[in-house]
């Protein structure tokens, strides 16, 4: 009988290493004869550079150089963006490594001192004196677009990075007809990811041989080491880049970024090994953040609630610069995915890029997906508060019926599977609904607010199909690829491009090759996350890790599955036709004596003393995958809350999370996966956000001041499943790691300003603080 | 300075600047890089040591300042290799994802369940109010310390 371990919630495979301090971060590499670097930033979000002066820097112990814009200039070229929508005329300004004559927000980099140790590095930074001449900031995108705001770049007026537009079916039309329209100003304010590893590089250069090697905290290495190349002019074949321990990541590792380079270019300069870690505070203000959109939006219904059209102008914040990834995010990511999990005839986004005095902007965990998700399920609400209908039954009259292969909605992409009332109806069930709402109505009647929040989702993900990649402008492909190796003895590795940091896809990937090839779980290693020793691969973000990257290991191996049977059928001497694979095993039919398990074969194949004429030695395969298509997970969230109307205080009593990502191979590690995206979802709802103020100065720069989830404010989740295949994909699965953030936070909100309704308040703006509820109570209460 | 003390069963004597800060000493000095920095603010908790006994975040002490101690950091809390229950529950129970919160974790659950053998959900979390994670949202961190605390108590 065969035995699968897919589906199967074993514990992973990382976890020793990682729970006896025995992993390797970046930080945590030292090299002999490193240095160390410290980078200066410019305090100011927008200032005219007169002069650096270093000379005293230069002089304090242990200082080894320092460098600056005038050193980098013309040595490296700018920071390239690699994302950029076509029909936007999007303005790619240059983006220096180290800011030479302007600094553009509070945080960009004006020099770097390396130094024998970290603390004379940080010593010599203060010793550096800067001739600044600030000059006036700006921060929200909205404001930078209007006359006269300060202007960041000479070849973007009114600071305008890029306008796109993508319209389906024809909304003019639908809101001309519509017999009820609802509209809000929402804003997706800016969040800071902070993923608990700062980001780290050690760079290595051995002039002998022109080689470099860079550690980086990467999501994706092989990206890395593309644009380093492009950056510091070091052909690919001679960068090594190496991911290796990374601490969550959550789109904020995506980006190729200064520091990296600067660290690079010190190596490079002397010949010795340099390493940089950002601090926490330096995090704050260097690494990318996510959202900050400011948005328009409207949807238009009968007065049947049957939504005709969903209809935005949007201002998306890129910050000074455009990070790697930054424009497609609220555009590509964003503007196609409207219809949600509804059957939407018409939907347009207008999005404006803008730049600001402010840190660049990228994806962060559902980059673009969270943001629609929040303005259509907010904007459901609405209407359902405008006619007069249950919110879970407007959802349900629209939502898309079930289908199982190919859904085409306005935007012009096309879901691949989807089964969405089943899941509704099992986190209705779960929360009792019509109690819970029995129950709002009694609790109010005693002056207590409870509030319920349900969202139905669908997402895109699973990036995604290499000409899509190039028709939305993505500067690369988006397959993945795989080496499948079985060793002498019969043990496997399976070398991978793709990179996870805190996924466990050593785990699940494992569990997928055991079963494919038959081999026991623990006989199989997965290699990621060194360009050195891995193929060509794009890497871990955009929940693509398994959809893709899986994918591509499943086929190497049923490729090497192909040549074990005919090897098999050789040393059996018997046709090839009658041998049959089951279970690890090539036996010929009908005489279960005549067998060879393929770790046997993998012995023969590799030692090769007799082998079919033409067959080459050895037992492995490589193989390519570019997927047909994205994979669009669906689901229903639903949260209840107590809002404490003397002080404004939110409870989250339940969290129901209701996910459907296809075929589980670990649910342990999909559960994981939920709680820890609903959660970061929540943080966006009810306490994270970047301050700015006036100056552009962040005032939200450290975790004293933002607040990040802790474990006393939150709830136990209730996370349920249904599994509903991809039919494009050779296992069927689809994607869990953005799912959580994409439909909590609109959860929650809803369930608060349902809460907070018969109180007069029917809008706030995120996070929901206990200070802003209150505020807002004691104004209708005023009134 | 000339600090002496007892890392993880082992003296440790140096001769350290004063403005050293433990983590530094542990993870530079000492090369036991299981301790981890995750912020400068005294706020997140990656940096957790035991020190005599109780949790400090070595991020805000100077090495100095463990002069004479014994301190354990999470390289300690095995014994020749074999878990310690606090450490076998994380595993069994998903308690980790990045890992890079995860010494902190241990050392302060360890505490923890020293001060109270029988929490509380509630009281777990609040125990953990000192300690960020990102990646796991918490869950079922409460769950592998409930998971250490009945092993410990049986």
């Amino acid at each position: 009988m065969t035995t699968r371990i897919f589906g199967s919630g074993i514990r992973r495979r990382e976890d020793p290493r990682l729970i006896t301090g025995g992993a390797t971060y970046t930080d945590d590499v030292q090299l002999p004869g490193m240095l160390y670097a410290a980078i200066l930033r410019s305090p100011h979000a927008h200032a005219k550079i007169n002069s650096v002066d270093t000379s005293a820097a230069a002089a304090a112990p242990g200082v080894v150089a320092i460098y600056t814009g005038a050193d980098t200039d013309g040595v490296l070229n700018p920071i390239p963006c690699a994302w950029v929508p076509p029909g936007a005329d999007l303005v790619a300004v240059a983006h220096p490594s180290i800011a030479k004559d302007v600094a553009r927000y509070q945080g960009d980099a004006v020099a770097v001192v390396v130094a024998e140790d970290r603390y004379q590095a940080e010593d010599a930074l203060e010793l550096i004196n800067v001739d600044y001449s600030p000059l006036p900031a700006v921060t929200n995108p909205e404001a930078a677009m209007q006359p006269g705001a300060p202007q960041l770049h000479e070849d973007a007026p009114n600071n305008q990075a890029f306008h796109w537009v993508a319209e389906g079916g024809d909304t003019d039309v639908a809101f001309e007809a519509a017999d009820v329209i609802v509209k809000d100003k929402i804003i997706q304010q800016r969040l800071i990811p902070n993923a608990m590893e700062p980001r780290s590089a050690v760079a290595s250069w051995t002039r002998a041989t022109g080689e470099l090697t860079l550690w980086s905290t990467s999501q994706n290495p092989h990206i890395c080491r593309f644009l380093a190349s492009l950056v510091t002019g070091i052909g690919e074949h001679k960068i090594r880049v190496i991911a290796t321990e990374v601490g969550g990541g959550f789109g904020s590792k995506i980006p190729m970024y200064a520091d990296e380079m600067i660290a690079s270019f010190c190596s490079m300069q002397l010949g010795l090994p340099v390493k940089w870690t950002a601090t926490r505070s330096e995090g704050f203000l260097s690494t990318i953040h996510g959202r900050d959109h400011v948005e328009y939006v409207e949807m238009a219904a009968t007065r049947e609630g049957k939504i005709t059209a969903i209809r935005t102008k949007i201002y998306a914040g890129m910050g000074a610069y455009l990070s790697t990834a930054g424009p497609g995010v609220p555009t590509i990511l964003h503007g196609l995915i409207y219809s949600g999990a509804y059957d939407i005839g018409a939907t347009k986004a207008d999005v404006y890029g803008v730049f600001s005095n402010t840190t660049p902007v990228d994806a962060y965990r559902g980059a673009g997906r969270p943001e629609a998700t929040f303005l259509v399920e907010r904007l459901v609400d609405l209407l359902a508060v405008e006619l007069g209908i249950d919110p879970v039954e407007l959802r349900r009259k629209n939502l898309i019926p079930k289908f199982e292969d190919g859904h085409d909605v306005a935007s012009g992409i096309t879901y691949d599977s989807g089964d969405y009332e089943p899941l509704l109806n099992m986190v209705l069930g779960q929360a009792d609904y019509q109690a819970l709402r029995q129950e709002q109505t009694r609790l109010q009647e005693s002056g207590h607010y409870m509030g319920i929040g349900v969202t139905c989702y669908a997402e895109i993900c699973g990036l995604g199909p290499s000409q899509v990649a190039g028709a939305v402008g993505f500067g690369g492909g988006l397959w993945e690829s795989a080496i499948v190796r079985f060793h002498p003895t019969g043990k496997v590795n399976v070398y991978s491009g793709i990179s996870p940091h805190g996924q466990g896809e050593e785990t699940t990937f494992a569990q997928i090759i055991s079963d494919e090839l038959g081999v026991d779980v623990d006989d199989v290693s997965i290699v990621h996350g060194d360009t050195s020793n891995t193929p060509m691969g794009w890497g871990t973000y955009g929940s693509r890790t398994t959809a893709v990257g899986a994918a591509a290991m499943v086929l190497a191996a049923r490729k090497i599955k192909e040549k074990a049977r005919l090897l098999a059928a050789h040393l059996l001497e018997a046709a090839e036709a009658d041998v049959e694979y089951v279970d690890g095993h090539f036996t010929v039919k009908g005489s279960p004596d005549q067998t060879k398990s393929i770790q046997e074969l993998a012995t023969m194949a590799n030692v090769a003393w007799n082998l079919p004429e033409g067959m080459e030695p050895g037992l492995e395969a490589s193989a390519f995958y570019d997927p047909p298509n994205f994979v669009y997970p669906f689901g229903t969230h639903l949260a209840v809350v107590d809002v404490d109307a003397d002080n404004g205080h939110i409870v989250i009593r339940r969290y129901i999370a209701g996910d459907d990502c296809g075929p589980q191979i670990n649910p342990m590690i999909v559960e994981g996966q939920v709680h820890g995206g609903v959660v970061q979802g929540i943080g966006q709802a009810l306490w994270e956000g970047a301050v700015y103020n006036d100056d552009g100065q962040l005032i939200t720069g450290s975790m004293v001041d933002y607040a990040l989830p802790r474990a006393h404010l939150l709830p136990n989740m209730e996370v349920l499943s249904t599994e509903t295949p991809s039919p494009h994909n050779p296992l069927g699965v689809k994607g869990i790691g953005e799912t959580g953030a994409i439909a909590s936070t609109v959860t929650v909100y809803n369930a608060v300003i349902d809460a907070l309704r018969p109180l007069g308040i029917t809008s706030l703006e995120m996070p929901l603080t206990p200070e802003k509820v209150w505020r807002a109570i004691r104004q209708q209460q005023g009134s | 300075m000339n600090i002496q003390l007892t890392v993880n069963g082992k003296v440790q004597e140096k001769d350290v600047d004063p403005r050293l800060l433990l983590v530094h000493f542990i993870r530079d000095d000492l090369g036991l890089t299981g301790t981890k920095i995750g912020c400068d603010t005294s706020q997140c908790g990656a940096c957790v040591v035991s020190m005599d006994g109780k949790t400090v975040k070595s991020c805000t002490c100077l090495a100095v300042q463990a002069n004479g101690s014994e301190i354990t950091t999470i390289e300690g809390v095995s014994n020749n290799g074999e878990l310690d229950p606090v450490q076998e529950a994380f595993w069994n129970n998903h308690g980790l994802q990045c890992g890079y919160c995860t010494s902190g974790m241990i050392i302060t659950t360890m505490e923890l369940l020293k001060k109270n053998a029988n929490p509380s959900d509630d009281e777990i979390r609040d125990g953990l109010k000192g300690n960020i994670c990102r990646c796991t949202g918490y869950q079922n961190i409460v769950k592998s310390i409930q998971a250490a605390a009945e092993v410990m108590r049986s």
